[in-house]
């Protein structure tokens, strides 16, 4: 079985991101930023591990895991965190230093065209495709079921609970407006495309003896250019937004607020601004 | 490069500038995008009550119709004969076996043959986890790469000369980005429902229905739902949110939340912590992955205020916080906060209201 997880260089989640116009009309403070995996990268990877694991244990063939990322150089040390997670090869397709991952420049659309070609080039075809929910920079969620419809795949976004079934179904409970459905993935000739959420898993902290084994396991790097090309796709049509970024600006300051003393005093201040009778 | 890249503000001051130079200048930045000609189709949200059209379907159309001047049609899977706004002149009836229409594939290909039958300009879906279920893989088969979560329609001054330019939040909403949608001639949108008022639902059903067949789903199949039954108002359009936290400390707590909801005819929400803690049910999560909320007034009990949960309820009219840690973050974006024990400070708000 093989199932290909894209995973995503971000901005860590606990910084809050300033713009900075000494940059220029879309710039953003990123110099000297923490960054790590996309939270949702990071549970996608944990569940492809966990179903290899399960394979194993099942006896029922090996599972292969493969990481895919879409970044500047630094990304190859995202991938060596999903290698150390279990991860059993990547994928880095190297972008230019300059060029942005946070909808600034690469969209959902370019990437869902470049993880479309990925698949499709896999010897031996792909069972399953994990993806998180959305990236916490961009905050589109839209790579995943773009993804899906380009492969015509059965697809399921914010995944809370997987599970595959002997004939190689996929039965998913996914998070909705309301609460949460059910829905089985048929086998297809295309691999299950399935985004996943929060409460899908607790993604595991690498531990030092695999993150030295991830030292040796194989990352396969090649720059955007070269991939398009091999791809047959066209840089255009991957690089450049079809959604343009015009300007990024930070949205107007709440005006300051205070504190009260009481709960009467609440009372008070909410009766004053028509909120409470 | 082009003179508009400058904060939104400045775009009403430019307008007004010009038009004390020129008046036909004036005259053409006064028309806005409504004036442009296009049509429409707005994919409506399900809804428990086959009768009314869903809120976030509202705020949807309110949306489109600052897109331009041309027909609004809806598609449902619906039966029921909903009253619709008067800026929807036909209803687009797609039908589909049980519960198929919940499935992004379903949904897809309805929203692909309707586009087949009537070339639409624009298609509009609301930024929820339905909308977000499909606009992706619509997007792809229609060959549009989709704008989500939008939360304005630029359609004045400068704007006029870049139709199609909207803002999003980046950034967990600490950033927004003008973004110019490019492709032609179909744009695929999806809209945040708390950044656009509620449409005004007219007397009757629309002007025109038609009916539409929708190609079988083969590749996924719908099997059961748990969803929580609610009396109260709906969490994304609730007009008062009482959220709680991890401070709440169990479930059962929430009970002094409902009772102030209901003294308030408000939501019950809450924090990312109090849902993975098993407290509450998913889809009460307000934050940055769960509910965009904006109601008149949000209630934070026993919430810190990460960035994920300020995220969701930011936009807010006015927010109270009350919380026994005075240097929580969430006392920085409240409007009145009160350091204390919620579980007297909530039993006390409710009975003296």
């Amino acid at each position: 079985m093989k199932i290909i997880v894209p995973i995503k260089r971000v901005i860590d989640y606990a910084i809050k991101i300033r713009v900075d116009p000494s940059k220029g009309p879309r710039g953003v403070q990123l110099a000297n930023v923490k960054m790590s995996m996309n939270p949702f990268c990071e549970i996608a990877m944990e569940e492809a591990i966990r179903i290899k694991e399960a394979a194993a244990k099942a006896k029922k063939g090996a599972a292969e895991v493969v990481a895919v990322s879409i970044g500047p150089k630094q990304c190859s040390e995202t991938i060596r965190t999903a290698l150390a997670m279990g991860a059993d090869r990547g994928v880095h397709i190297e972008t230019k230093a300059d060029v942005r991952g946070d909808y600034v420049d690469l969209q959902p659309w370019g990437i869902a065209k470049l993880l479309k070609g990925v698949v499709e080039k896999e010897e031996g075809g792909v069972d399953l495709v994990l993806l998180g929910k959305q990236s916490i920079d961009s905050d589109c969620g839209q790579t995943g079921p773009l993804l899906a419809g380009l492969l015509n795949a059965p697809q399921a976004t914010f995944a809370a609970k997987v599970e595959q079934d002997d004939d190689g179904s996929f039965k998913v409970e996914r998070e909705t407006d309301s609460g949460t459905e059910t829905i089985k993935l048929k086998p297809a000739d295309s691999p299950a495309v399935i985004s996943c959420d929060l409460r899908l898993n607790t993604p595991r902290y690498p531990t030092m003896p695999n993150i030295m084994k991830a030292k040796k396991k194989p990352v396969q790097t090649i720059s955007l250019e070269d991939m398009v090309n091999e791809l047959g796709l066209d840089l255009d049509d991957v690089l450049s937004p079809k959604n343009e970024v015009l300007e990024v600006y930070e949205p107007p300051p709440r005006k300051e607020g205070e504190m009260v003393e009481s709960v009467g005093e609440l009372i008070g201040k909410l009766k004053e601004k028509g909120l409470v009778a | 490069m082009l003179s508009f890249l400058r904060p939104a503000t400045a775009s009403a001051d430019l307008a007004r500038r010009v038009a004390r130079r020129s008046p036909a200048t004036a005259l053409a930045l006064r028309r806005s995008h409504p004036q442009r000609s296009g049509s429409t189709l707005v994919v409506a949200e399900p809804t428990g009550d086959d009768s009314t059209l869903a809120p976030s379907t509202l705020s949807a159309i309110t949306a489109a119709s600052k897109l331009h001047s041309g027909p609004i049609s809806l598609l449902t899977f619906s039966s029921g004969e909903a009253n619709v706004p008067s800026s929807v002149s036909s209803v687009i009836r797609a039908s589909a076996d049980g519960n198929s229409s919940l499935l992004a594939e379903t949904v897809t290909n309805a929203l692909v043959a309707a586009n087949e039958k009537h070339g639409y300009s624009h298609i509009v879906a609301a930024a929820t986890k339905f909308g977000a279920n499909y606009l992706g893989r619509a997007g792809a088969q229609l060959g549009v790469s989709p704008l989500s979560d939008v939360v304005e329609v630029l359609s004045e001054g400068m704007y006029l000369l870049h139709p199609d330019t909207f803002v999003r939040p980046l950034y967990a909403g600490n950033a927004l980005a003008k973004v110019t949608a490019k492709d032609s001639p179909l744009k695929l949108i999806s809209v945040r429902p708390t950044a656009f008022d509620k449409a005004e639902v007219g007397d009757g059903p629309a002007a025109e229905t038609e009916s539409l067949d929708v190609p079988a789903n083969e590749l996924t199949e719908w099997l059961l739902e748990s969803v929580s039954k609610s009396e109260r108002p709906d969490l994304g359009s609730a007009p008062v949110v009482i959220s709680g936290g991890r401070g709440m400390k169990n479930g059962e707590n929430f009970a002094l939340l409902e009772a102030l909801a209901d003294k308030l005819g408000g939501a019950v929400g809450a924090s990312r912590a109090a849902v993975d803690a098993g407290f509450v049910p998913n889809d009460l999560q307000v934050g940055q992955t769960g509910k965009v909320v904006a109601p008149d007034l949000y209630i934070a009990v026993g919430i810190s205020g990460a960035i994920q949960h300020l995220s969701g309820m930011k936009d807010s009219k006015t927010i109270v916080a009350i919380n026994k840690d005075g240097e929580a973050p969430i006392f920085q974006v409240a409007d009145f906060g009160l350091k204390a024990d919620l579980f007297d400070a909530v039993p006390e708000l409710t009975e003296k209201l």
